[in-house]
């Protein structure tokens, strides 16, 4: 029986989503992709640079990957509605990554503006995957707006520092129903391991590929990771005696 | 989705079959976990599990004086009315049982709060059977009024009633619920149920979501232990809590574990639950919500409410006394016999030799 | 006649298209995504837009992104 799991109607075998910006070539995109075994790959819209032709990020992101635009550039939940109804329009499916950020010191996500675009989008047929500060009250209003997934920020975007929100993300994965991905700072492949075994539905990983040495070897140790870290937390882990015993029982007095 | 259709998807589930397959390995997997799931509490509540017993009793403690502290509140129930319109086989109030009916009168009430504050209580839980006629919301809604005088909060313990009635209530100064479902078992509740308002499952059943949605602050579910197999039925009293903690995340949820006691009519409980069960109920349920209340009222024997106070209880009665205007010397029939029959000075000096402290007023409305 | 392309101001000749402009500016006509006025246009519809003055034009394309 393959461990899979169901986002927006789409069964998934892979845990492990990965972001496309930072390659130093986007010819290491679809080998990064393939090495990791991503099924969702995330892109972002922009404007052209007219002093500058660019390449087109969506031929190196191979076809049978569900391709996830991001909003980001939005800095209010309208900027976000218009920037998933384009990528839409522009032929990208309906899955999308809602990122509004107005903060330009740690990039981190407006939550507020957050729910307001994921309400929006989810109504009008959207697969919804806001990208969040871990707390617990957003994460239920983002879930009853109809998010189709919660994406907690293991740390801030880009920093690798691993996963520093630990506490709080395990309260999401604890109560919320619906899959928890651990989305941006994850640094190593160990971190994204602790992320599963804590039980994160998946993981987003951009930058720590992106940026490795070699980013295709990096790409093939965080699916491993990935893959290790849920197993660890399908197997349960084994019993840790928290406590010494004590000697006079609570329950002594019991005799029926 | 209601509780009702939340318990409905467990129908059919085989019980017998889950506890026989539990393991002491499966209780030991659910004792190392901090969050629980159902089947994790299920488990804890299975026969197998009685091995673990001191285990389950020293996390359970550890979790109580962790989430809580070591303090009891303390608070007294206040019988209104005993007329009622059910016929619910088990209960000394029914209908078709001869006693001396009786409602109190404004004075009354006034005359019973003072002896009951002069005790220091400021909780008090107010009662009363099933009878609109007799005991309107407008009747509960000018007793509280009376009472707000005496006492910081009101929790009613009454017939079900629509959310508007609950707002009214709370508007009045009402701030908790107690109801009990008696019997999650559907068939067993038709049962016991014959006749009265009471025989509709889905309403009782579904009041403290009316209630919570209305703004009720505190609401406290059980099912009576002796009617039904005590392990289902503490089963869906945690889902119960559960759910209600889920989906009304600012409620403080609790439960009571109530045995059936002697009462008027002699019905004979179906099911023995002893000391060790409940015990084993109270741990499970504080494993599986750590911040879930436990109420122990006074159908429990001093000696045994001494040792329940280190195994999860977050809330004791004292001073107790289940009939009418019984307290300022009226003779009528008790609801129920109590069994420890402590005044409230006594229940504190317990609690302080335990090294614990009694809380009488726990919080106000400003 | 002024436009806005990409947020900046831009001085046309009258009568210019939208799939004039992007040919103008030598944009890979396959690769990119344009809103006119706040709505997406079609490619097939570029040819048939001739811009006026005050139009807002964005020429938008996908590009890696986390």
């Amino acid at each position: 029986m393959e461990d899979t799991f169901k986002i927006g109607g789409r069964e998934l075998t892979s845990r492990l989503f990965l972001g496309t910006g930072k390659f130093s070539s986007n010819r290491l995109i679809p080998e990064a992709v393939r090495a990791s075994g991503a099924q969702v790959v995330t892109v972002a819209l922009r404007r052209i640079d007219l002093e500058y032709e660019e390449e087109n990020i969506a031929a190196y992101v191979p076809k049978d990957c569900i391709l996830m635009p991001n909003t980001s550039g939005a800095r209010n939940a309208q900027e976000a509605v218009r920037i998933a109804r384009l990528a839409r329009a522009a032929g990208c499916g309906n899955w999308v990554k809602i990122e509004v950020i107005t903060d330009n010191r740690y990039l981190l996500p407006d939550n507020y503006e957050t729910i307001k675009a994921t309400e929006i989008l989810a109504a009008e047929g959207f697969v919804v995957l806001p990208y969040m500060s871990p707390d617990l009250m957003v994460a239920k209003k983002l879930a009853e707006a109809g998010a189709a997934a919660v994406m907690p920020l293991g740390a801030p975007i880009g920093s690798n520092r691993g996963l520093r929100t630990k506490e709080l993300v395990r309260i999401l994965i604890d109560e919320i129903p619906l899959p928890i991905i651990v989305d941006a700072g994850l640094g190593r492949p160990s971190e994204a391991a602790e992320a599963m075994e804590m039980g994160a539905a998946a993981v987003l990983v951009n930058t720590a590929i992106a940026t490795a040495g070699d980013p295709v070897a990096m790409a093939r140790a965080f699916g491993l990771a990935v893959k290790a870290g849920r197993l660890a937390y399908l197997a349960g882990p084994g019993e840790t005696q928290e406590y010494a015993r004590a000697s006079s029982p609570l329950t002594g007095f019991l005799r029926d | 989705m209601s509780f009702y259709e939340v318990r409905k998807e467990y129908a059919g589930f085989d019980f017998k079959g889950f506890f026989a397959g539990v393991t002491v390995d499966r209780v030991k997997r659910a004792l190392s976990k901090s969050r629980l799931t159902e089947w994790d509490y299920l488990a804890l509540l299975s026969p197998a599990a009685e091995e673990c017993l001191e285990e389950m009793a020293r996390k359970a403690h550890r979790l109580t004086v962790q989430h809580f502290g070591r303090v009891i509140l303390l608070y007294t129930p206040l019988y209104l009315a005993n007329y009622c319109v059910n016929r619910c086989v088990y209960c000394g109030f029914k209908a078709n049982n001869r006693l001396e009916r009786k409602k109190l009168t404004p004075a009354e009430v006034e005359r019973e709060a003072g002896i009951i504050a002069a005790t220091g209580l400021k909780h008090i839980l107010i009662l009363t059977g099933e009878s609109r006629r007799h005991s309107p919301v407008s009747y509960i809604r000018e007793c509280v009024k009376i009472l707000k005088k005496y006492f910081t909060s009101i929790s009613i313990e009454i017939y079900p009633l629509e959310e508007s009635e609950y707002a009214e209530l709370i508007a009045a100064g009402v701030d908790g619920l107690t109801i009990y479902q008696e019997v999650y078992d559907e068939e067993v509740y038709a049962e016991l149920h014959p006749a009265g308002p009471k025989r509709n499952y889905r309403y009782r059943l579904e009041a403290p979501e009316r209630a919570c949605r209305a703004g009720m602050r505190t609401v406290n579910v059980g099912a009576l232990l002796g009617l039904h197999d005590w392990r289902t039925e503490a089963f869906f009293t945690g889902l119960h809590a559960s759910y209600l903690q889920d989906t009304f995340p600012d409620v403080e949820v609790s439960i009571s574990p109530p045995r059936m006691r002697p009462q008027l009519g002699g019905f004979q409980p179906r099911v023995k639950v002893n000391d060790k069960d409940l015990v084993q109920y109270m741990l499970a349920f504080r494993l599986y919500m750590p911040r879930g209340g436990i109420t122990i009222s006074t159908r429990e024997r001093a000696e045994l409410r001494d040792h329940l106070v280190r195994l999860g209880a977050t809330k004791m009665s004292a001073g107790s006394c289940t009939a009418v205007g019984g307290r300022s010397g009226h003779e009528s029939t008790g609801q129920f016999e109590i069994s420890d029959g402590r005044s409230v000075a006594e229940m504190a000096r317990m609690l302080y030799d335990q090294g614990y402290q009694p809380v009488y007023k726990d919080w106000q409305m400003i | 006649m002024k436009i806005i392309l990409n947020g900046r101001e831009e001085v046309l000749e009258e009568g210019m298209t939208v799939a004039g402009l992007v040919a103008l500016k030598g944009v890979n006509p396959d690769a990119v995504i344009v809103e006119y006025n706040y709505s997406l246009v079609k490619k097939e519809d570029w040819a048939g837009i001739t811009l006026k003055e005050n139009d807002r034009l964005e020429i938008l394309r996908f590009v890696g992104g986390g």
